[in-house]
């Protein structure tokens, strides 16, 4: 299936909900989106993974895109997935020690906040 | 050996085209169901660097994509219309295995890649915004795919040349194939 995009605020964190391909195709969707994102002042972002059911190269480049970004603002970019073949992908590239990975949205911004 | 072959347009939307060709194919030929998500990315990430060097050298020419099922009985040899002679030839090795071959037709000496591990990577290859370059694909680094095949396929050769790069994958198949006719 195609991307699907939608967002929402809680708290001072936006959470940016993925669903369907990420790909050379689609990410430059979601590249839009996270710098739209940044440019309205939104440091600190979550990216809700679960529904994604392909991850690309081109699509991990556009989240370490998105990375660089908020850490441009002392922000911080958090990714909410559980799914093994998506998580798979990042163990290959390290991309475990890059970014925070966590279970649910809400343990994303717990986390965030006790640091 | 049964071999189907795709050739593709230069441009990102039939990446995915190919590779829900490949899992097609390699699900029909018997490949174990883990390894499926496997060849479906590694293809993804072959033809997304494909589809990137061509649209910097050549846009117009197409990428041409063979999945070569070993196991299969079929014999009658393909043909096929070849104006640049890059059309690759199996080695024989691919009895048992499932392979596939992505080549492109991009001089491969102007393509920058590299293949290891992803930690110099971090550093300036993830193109984003005003790194990517006139005619690129924003946010694709050809180093990060390559290195997702490795880490990928089963056994992976790259052949870089003037006339474009061929990208070998392939992958050990199970003793008995699936005949299911629901394995679509």
């Amino acid at each position: 299936m195609d991307l699907k995009l939608d967002h929402y605020t809680e708290g001072d964190t936006e959470i940016v909900v993925v669903e369907g391909e990420i790909d050379v195709y689609t990410a430059p969707r979601l590249r839009e989106l996270l710098i739209d994102l940044v440019n309205k002042g939104n440091f600190h972002l979550v990216v809700n993974m679960e529904k994604v059911e392909f991850l690309d190269s081109t699509g991990l480049g556009v989240l370490v895109g998105g990375l660089k970004r908020v850490r441009a603002h002392d922000g911080t970019l958090d990714l909410v997935c559980t799914q093994e073949r998506i998580l798979k992908i990042f163990r290959i590239t390290g991309l475990t020690k890059v970014f925070g990975i966590h279970n649910t949205v809400q343990e994303a911004i717990d986390k965030r906040s006790a640091k | 050996m049964a071999t189907i072959t795709l050739t593709i347009s230069a441009l990102p939307a039939h990446v995915r085209t190919a590779r829900l060709m490949a899992a097609t194919v390699a699900r029909r030929a018997g490949i174990a169901a883990s390894a499926i998500d496997e060849i479906r990315l590694a293809v993804g990430e072959a033809c997304s660097r494909a589809v990137a060097a061509h649209k910097v050298h050549c846009p117009a020419q197409p990428i041409l994509l063979q999945l070569i099922d070993g196991s299969s009985p079929d014999t009658v040899p393909v043909s096929l219309p070849d104006a640049a002679g890059l059309v690759p030839h199996t080695d024989g090795t691919g009895a048992q295995r499932f392979e596939v071959i992505v080549s492109d037709r991009a001089p491969a000496q102007d393509t920058v890649e590299s293949v290891g591990p992803a930690e110099p990577l971090l550093e300036g290859l993830f193109l984003d915004g005003e790194d990517t370059p006139p005619g690129g694909i924003s946010g694709f680094s050809p180093g990060l795919g390559l290195a997702v095949i490795t880490g990928l396929a089963d056994e992976v050769k790259i052949d870089p040349s003037d006339r474009g790069t061929i990208v070998r994958m392939s992958w050990p198949l199970m003793s008995q194939p699936s005949h299911d006719p629901s394995a679509n």
